[in-house]
């Protein structure tokens, strides 16, 4: 039987109450009649041999791009980099799908005799991955055999040794670029695309640039004009990324992109209640849901973050593709539209939400009040092609406990962003004119990035600059279940219930206010006719 | 009258030592402080003069003494049975001549300079400090033809403003209140003088980035004082003032006055390490951290090992931390004291100053008085206490900040009765 496709479903008497995510815990909510409810489709079929498909994609490439095999030669430079640890969420069960790829890529250069080979991390300006963390990534035979020869590394965006100038796009955007990746004589960049927004020219424009080059696209500006992020020819972020791509390409670097996407199976036997629609919940899924939560309910929050923290998703392939980039990534996009696409008729005056226990900044640390927006406003609220989910001016409500807790190692700048530029400011260009700079050039946030595991200084920056589309589309943020002083310091309103919340809404929306709740994860995006 | 006196009584002391270990202030009912009915004390000789108090403050050296945690540096420069109340706002009971040798009518407001120097005990030849105008480092406050005390307020012959018979001023610690001072301005400007003591004195530099580390009292007005100065060219204006507030109406005081930013005291280091844009030792998550750099100027308006530690590891090597708040016996380590080559000066009461761009020196009370009006200092007084309720008032000046207060005073005017101004949560 061929998997379901995705679901809206309206709210009536026999509905039974919806599952809301809280962080790391749940909550059954009762939502108003007539509000209509949106599900992800049912996991997509894997690849049957998923070694043969990559090898596959490897020798047969999509677009104007030979085959990779006829890339490699003895002698030559090959670099190949790699999504971090942000993708995919949670991180799946091994072997993740770089181990997979990365091992026929290198299969191929050993045999073509290429011995010159690099293997990077496209970090950006997120923390560097832990030994752990890699290993689960790439396995530990790649690990043990680059590793330990300063061959697996890191992309540090502040060694000015190891980045180059390539110069500026027509629009005048600095590209500045790791050196080793942009001068190899073949550059293979290994995706997983987890939502729409990942991969294409993003890949090696963002994922291996500098703060320099960075700001060009990750800026306000930008962000409130990409509608949304998860649709490209909206989404101006993607539109500069491109441009970039395109002048990355025409300065002489070689691309081999290899884009792989996943199905909706995120979560492991224990958590099955998760992947199902609450009505369709077996006897034994309501006795897992009711101990599961229970016992949550129990265990204090530091626990209850590595259980969760633990979690390693069934996810497998569905799709691999391979070749020039921008014609690779139109086969991607449409396929992870095929798995996580739900059409919708028109906006709705609230959209809610309950917020997991991870985004792509917290893997294995915690979720901060600023992520905790970065999540709903940044990403949630952009699962939209169209247009959003809730009118303008409308409310979204969202459900997470949003502790005033930060992760010292990992989120250092988070913190006196939270404490001093929040407290001064919570509007994106008035920060970036007043703040970004101190902070993105903070020497003691570029050491803890350089040596330690620790975000760059900029980069709470640019999970607020993230929300900049929601918070000029939305009339109100209500946070259900939050720590009032972090919710208040971030210019939301706290609430205690999702009843209370629902009427302090109405203030906003009116008396009858129609309602949109996204039930995710498993990732949908709504196609909003 | 009635007066508040503090007898030497070692069972009643180390009662108030107990008690007050449940909160600076409550040991009040049951330490040395009574409330009796007292005269007002004889004038010591012709050039001293009656003052009945208005107001008199609740200062955080009262509130040590009456717990039992000061020092015992002062058994020496105190003698007993002593009338606390050194921030003193009162009228004179017969004309006078003030501290400048101006003429002060009968019933003229003044305040009080409290340091019982060399002038006040009549000796002459004046030390070396009370002839360079540095009173505050009298070398007499033992000595001399009055029981020793180091001001008004701790000194058996005195009186002390904490009672309604008044005290005794040698014309030397009078100064008149300008008529578009309240009450409430003038009782501050004792401790406004502290702050312009210690502000001129912290040698701050243009540019430089100054920390204050606490904002109750002295905190707040050592911000409202050196950001006045600053601000009329007597002293080089700080490119940053920092300021420590634990509490929300501590921080928005301090904004009020002129800091950059006021932030928990916890997060000072951090915006300090961002803004001298220096690295840090230690590891994030113990909260032990210290700058590489740091502040030019730490003001320490607490006093505590805490903050004295705090201080030291967030200035910068070679800066300097100016320790405003009383402090006592503490463990401190001075490693990096020595190792950065960090000065940490005492900063304490006042004389006359050297201010910038002016041959003449000023008086510290003159430049404290102006101060008090600019910023109109007396928004910190909270609540005002009749003297029959001293165990409240000082339980209240002991939670201060806790309870939304700022500086608590006694309030001797004829009508008070009850709390006139602010409320007692």
């Amino acid at each position: 039987m061929s998997p379901r496709p995705g679901f809206v479903l309206e709210v009536d008497r026999s509905t039974p109450k919806t599952l809301f995510w809280n962080g790391e815990r749940f909550a059954l909510e009762q939502l108003p009649e007539g509000s209509r409810v949106l599900y992800a489709p049912e996991p997509l079929a894997p690849l049957e041999d998923p070694i043969a498909a990559i090898r596959s994609a490897l020798e047969h490439p999509t677009g104007d791009s030979e085959p990779l095999s006829a890339q490699l030669r003895a002698g030559m430079s090959l670099t190949v980099c790699f999504d971090d640890i942000s993708l995919p969420l949670p991180p799946m069960e091994a072997p993740d799908v770089r181990q997979l790829v990365i091992e026929q890529v290198l299969d191929m250069a050993a045999a073509a005799g290429v011995d010159d080979v690099v293997l990077i991390a496209a970090l950006a300006l997120h923390r560097r991955m832990t030994e752990p963390e890699l290993r689960h990534a790439l396995g530990n035979r790649i690990y043990d055999a680059f590793a330990p020869h300063g061959l697996l590394t890191q992309h540090d965006a502040e060694d000015r040794d190891n980045l180059i100038d390539l110069g500026q796009t027509d629009q005048g955007e600095e590209v500045e670029l790791n050196k080793r990746a942009a001068t190899s004589d073949l550059l293979v960049y290994v995706n997983i695309n987890l939502v729409a927004m990942d991969g294409g020219h993003k890949s090696v424009a963002t994922g291996l640039a500098s703060y320099k080059s960075l700001r060009h696209h990750h800026n306000p500006k930008t962000m409130v004009h990409s509608r949304s992020f998860m649709d490209a020819p909206a989404s101006e972020l993607h539109t500069a990324n491109w441009r970039m791509g395109r002048h990355i390409a025409d300065s002489g670097v070689k691309v081999f992109q290899i884009e792989t996407t996943l199905n909706t199976d995120t979560f492991p036997s224990n958590f099955a209640f998760l992947q199902k629609r609450e009505w369709e919940w077996s006897l034994r899924d309501r006795a897992t849901f009711t101990a599961t939560k229970a016992a949550l309910d129990r265990t204090p929050n530091r626990v209850t973050r590595q259980i969760f923290h633990s979690i390693k998703s069934p996810y497998a392939m569905t799709s691999v593709q391979a070749g020039e980039v921008e014609a690779v990534h139109d086969v991607t996009t449409a396929k992870v539209w095929e798995q996580q696409g739900v059409t919708i008729e028109g906006q709705s005056d609230i959209l809610t939400m309950g917020l997991p226990y991870i985004c792509p900044y917290n893997v294995n640390s915690i979720m901060n009040p600023i992520l905790v927006a970065c999540l709903g406003l940044g990403y949630f609220f952009n699962m939209y092609r169209g247009k959003p989910l809730v009118r303008e001016g409308g409310v979204l409500i969202m459900r997470h406990p949003t502790p005033w807790d930060f992760h010292p190692g990992h989120h250092p700048s988070y913190i006196d962003f939270f404490e001093q530029v929040l407290s001064q400011t919570t509007d994106p260009v008035e920060m970036s004119k007043t703040y970004e700079e101190p902070f993105a050039t903070d020497p003691w946030y570029i050491h803890l990035y350089r040596t330690g595991h620790a975000y760059h200084g900029v980069h709470p920056f640019y999970m607020w600059y993230w929300c900049a589309h929601a918070l000029n589309h939305l009339g109100r943020v209500i946070v259900v279940g939050g720590d009032p002083g972090a919710v208040r310091r971030m210019g939301f309103s706290p609430a205690t219930t999702l009843d209370d919340a629902l009427e302090m809404a109405r203030d906003v929306v009116g008396p009858s206010p129609t309602l949109t709740h996204l039930h995710s994860p498993p990732i949908l995006m709504a196609d909003v006719q | 009258m009635k007066t508040l006196i503090f007898e030497r009584s070692l069972p009643r002391f180390a009662a108030a030592r107990l008690v007050s270990a449940f909160g600076s202030g409550r040991g009040a009912g049951v330490g040395p402080l009574r409330l009796v009915e007292a005269d007002a004390p004889t004038l010591p000789s012709v050039d001293w003069h009656r003052v009945h108090p208005l107001l008199s403050g609740i200062c955080g050296s009262d509130l040590a003494t009456l717990d039992g945690r000061s020092s015992r540096y002062f058994e020496d420069l105190v003698s007993f049975p002593f009338v606390p109340g050194h921030e003193v706002v009162g009228t004179l009971e017969a004309p006078a001549t003030s501290a400048d040798g101006g003429p002060l009518a009968e019933g003229s407001r003044v305040v009080l300079e409290p340091v019982l120097g060399c002038a006040a005990r009549a000796l002459v030849p004046p030390c070396p400090s009370c002839t360079a105008g540095r009173t505050g480092d009298c070398e007499n406050v033992a000595f001399g033809h009055l029981r020793p005390g180091l001001q008004t307020g701790f000194c058996a012959d005195t009186g002390g403003g904490w009672s309604v018979a008044g005290l005794v001023a040698h014309h030397s610690q009078l100064h008149p209140v300008p008529e578009d001072l309240s009450d409430e301005d003038a009782v501050t400007i004792e401790p406004v003088a502290c702050a312009v003591h210690a502000a001129l004195g912290a040698g701050v530099r243009e540019g430089d980035s100054v920390a204050v580390l606490g904002a109750g009292t002295l905190g707040l007005v050592v911000t409202a004082a050196l950001s006045h100065l600053a601000a009329t060219g007597r002293c080089e204006p700080p490119s940053s003032l920092l300021v420590g507030a634990r509490y929300h109406h501590q921080a928005q005081l301090a904004e009020s006055f002129g800091a950059t930013e006021a932030l928990p005291p916890d997060q000072l280091p951090r915006a300090v390490r961002r803004r001298s844009r220096s690295l840090a030792l230690g590891a994030p998550s113990t909260g032990s951290q210290r700058l590489t750099g740091g502040a030019d100027v730490v003001f320490d308006c607490v006093g505590s090992a805490d903050s004295i530690s705090q201080s030291l590891a967030m200035v910068r090597p070679r800066g300097r931390v100016a320790l405003v708040g009383m402090p006592g016996r503490v463990h401190v380590d001075l490693a990096a004291l020595w190792h950065r080559e960090i000065a940490l000066v005492g900063s304490y009461a006042y004389g006359i100053e050297r201010v910038l761009g002016v041959e003449e020196p000023a008086r510290t009370f003159d430049l404290a008085i102006e101060v008090a009006a600019a910023a109109r200092t007396g928004r910190l007084v909270s609540a005002t206490y009749s003297l029959d309720r001293f165990e409240e008032a000082l339980a209240h000046a002991g939670a201060a900040g806790r309870r939304g207060a700022v500086k608590i005073a006694f309030d001797l005017r004829p009508t008070a009765a009850t709390i006139t101004k602010g409320r007692a949560p």
